[in-house]
């Protein structure tokens, strides 16, 4: 009895907490459309999601492009590894590993700072001030995060293709003594626009979600640092799970049966 | 027209889920005129103000200023209606990614989209002179302030955009004497004599007694006693005696647990 009461407890809290995610991101996508909208903060976040990322997704994207040359190779070697190679590393890269381990990367950065940021000001009562001061805090601190999300993580989505790739190339030319030119055409071969455009999709989606729980998080952080703390845990654990959830959904729209 | 009262409450209550905070309160506040309300910790003096500012909506009850109703509005509406306010925040609340002056000019621009920054800069140093700040003050970050340097910036924030009616939460709290003073002179120099109407809350008598030509006060959801600043001292009301002389002995039994 107990049991079931503690259960009932849990799904209650976790339907609440959808619902207000929802009413959430429904207010925020509808202040997106309706003017003032601050062109400056957007440019801000483009740069914090965008530019500072840059370095975490390409090491990220470089070293999953060598391992996955390195580890297909061992499963391979027997068969025809040059062509197989180059088809395993861009497919799985433009597919999955490039979009979910940047998604995965990005919410780690910039998920947390996020709500770290939105919840200071939350328990502060800076966000309070900007009512008063005839701010709208969605459409000043959410909408700007929301937008750079959505556009900026398919763009380090792109670069880490074209990065990972790049990882590829190295181990299977310079230590697995593949013929370049060789590796370059079947690489093109193996390129389906369908890959790389669901992967973009997806990390469009990514963005979206990091941003969202990012903000939401913070937005609804209360008492203190501590509430300022768990926010952040929050945000990171749930955009986490989200992104892989999602992640799941997309591919099967794109490519099951 | 000067018959509408500037503030309007009637029969606003608000709770926390089973904690009833307010339960209804009733106070007009005529135009230019400045209230303060007093009362002990946790009785709800703050949420009062934000449900006025639309930061909290009240449960039941009206808030009418000017004579409009400004409940559940919209938020085009609402930042209509805020830029009649100006409030200083019990903890400051200055944007702490914000230099000082843009904190004092975050109004400004935000109600005029098309203020140039060096307008704006120069206003927002006018208004930190108002408040006894110089010029080198304007570029530093709140964090590096002090205390009663960022009250005054919070002070100087809320009047910038020439409000109509300030809130003022607790001015004075952590202060020492002497710039608790000061204070209390800049909002009797920038607030009451320039015919703004204020809301203001505190504990300290002496500040309530210098920038309040009323006074109430909050006990237990309700606003036991309203009356003239000057009666404040004279009342028979046990309650207002027992705060005005800050006696531990009383009516009002302090909640040490909840
Ligand atoms: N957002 C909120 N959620 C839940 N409870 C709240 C919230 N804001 C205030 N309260 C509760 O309402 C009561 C009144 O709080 P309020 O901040 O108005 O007190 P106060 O009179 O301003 O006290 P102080 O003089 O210490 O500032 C407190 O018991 C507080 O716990
Ligand atoms: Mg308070």
């Amino acid at each position: 009895m107990n049991l079931l009461a503690l259960i009932g407890r849990v799904v209650l809290d976790f339907l609440a907490h959808l619902g207000r995610l929802t009413i959430f991101a429904g207010t925020a996508i509808s202040h997106c459309f309706r003017p003032p909208i601050y062109g400056r903060l957007i440019v801000k976040q483009f740069i914090d999601i965008g530019f500072y990322s840059l370095p975490v997704v390409g090491l990220t994207a470089i070293f999953s492009g060598m391992v996955l040359a390195l580890q297909s190779y061992t499963g391979f070697a027997r068969f025809s590894a040059e062509s197989a190679i180059a088809n395993v590393v861009v497919i799985s890269l433009t597919r999955e590993l490039g979009p979910v381990l940047a998604g995965l990367m990005v919410a780690g950065r910039i998920g947390a700072s996020m709500a770290a940021e939105i919840g200071t000001m939350r328990v502060t009562e800076q966000i309070d001030a900007l009512t008063t001061l005839s701010t709208n805090p969605f459409k000043f601190l959410v909408v700007p995060r929301l937008i750079a999300g959505l556009l900026m993580l398919p763009v380090l989505v792109l670069i880490a293709d074209i990065i990972g790739v790049a990882g590829g190339y190295v181990v299977g030319v310079y230590k697995l003594g593949f013929n370049p030119a060789t590796y370059i055409n079947n690489t093109y071969d193996a390129m389906e626009a369908l890959d790389v455009i669901s992967g973009l999709v997806k990390a469009a989606a990514f963005g979206f979600i990091i941003a969202l729980m990012g903000c939401y998080n913070g937005y609804h952080s209360k008492g203190g640092a501590q509430g300022v703390g768990a926010a952040t845990t929050n945000a990171v654990v749930s955009s986490s799970i989200a992104i892989l959830i999602v992640n799941y959904v997309i591919t099967e729209m794109f490519f099951g049966t | 027209m000067t018959d509408v009262p500037k503030i309007s409450l009637r029969g606003v209550a608000k709770a926390f889920g089973e904690k009833q905070v307010l339960s209804g309160i009733d106070l007009d506040i005529a135009a230019g005129e400045s209230v303060v309300v007093i009362g002990g910790s946790g009785t709800g003096k703050s949420v009062l103000i934000k449900c006025i500012l639309g930061i909290l909506e009240a449960d039941t009850g009206t808030i009418a200023v000017d004579g409009q109703n400004v409940m559940h509005l919209e938020s085009n509406a609402r930042d209509a209606t805020n830029a009649k306010f100006g409030m200083l925040f019990q903890g400051g609340a200055l944007f702490d990614s914000l230099p000082v002056w843009e904190n004092v000019a975050f109004g400004l621009r935000a109600r005029d989209r098309h203020l140039s920054r060096d307008t704006a800069r120069a206003q927002a140093i006018e208004t930190l002179a108002k408040v006894g700040l110089d010029e080198q003050v304007a570029d530093l970050a709140p964090s590096e302030l002090s205390g009663g340097m960022q009250k005054r910036v919070g002070l100087a924030r809320a009047i910038a955009g020439r409000p109509e009616i300030v809130f003022f939460d607790e001015p004075t709290t952590g202060l020492d004497p002497i710039m608790s003073d000061v204070i209390n002179d800049l909002i009797v120099s920038t607030v009451k004599k320039k015919g703004i109407t204020a809301l203001s809350i505190t504990h300290d008598m002496q500040s309530a007694r210098k920038i309040g030509d009323r006074i109430a006060m909050l006990y237990e959801g309700k606003l036991i006693w309203v009356g003239p600043a000057a009666d404040v001292d004279s009342t028979e009301n046990p309650y207002v005696q027992q705060f005005v002389h800050g006696r531990a002995e009383g009516p009002i039994k302090m909640q040490v647990r909840r």
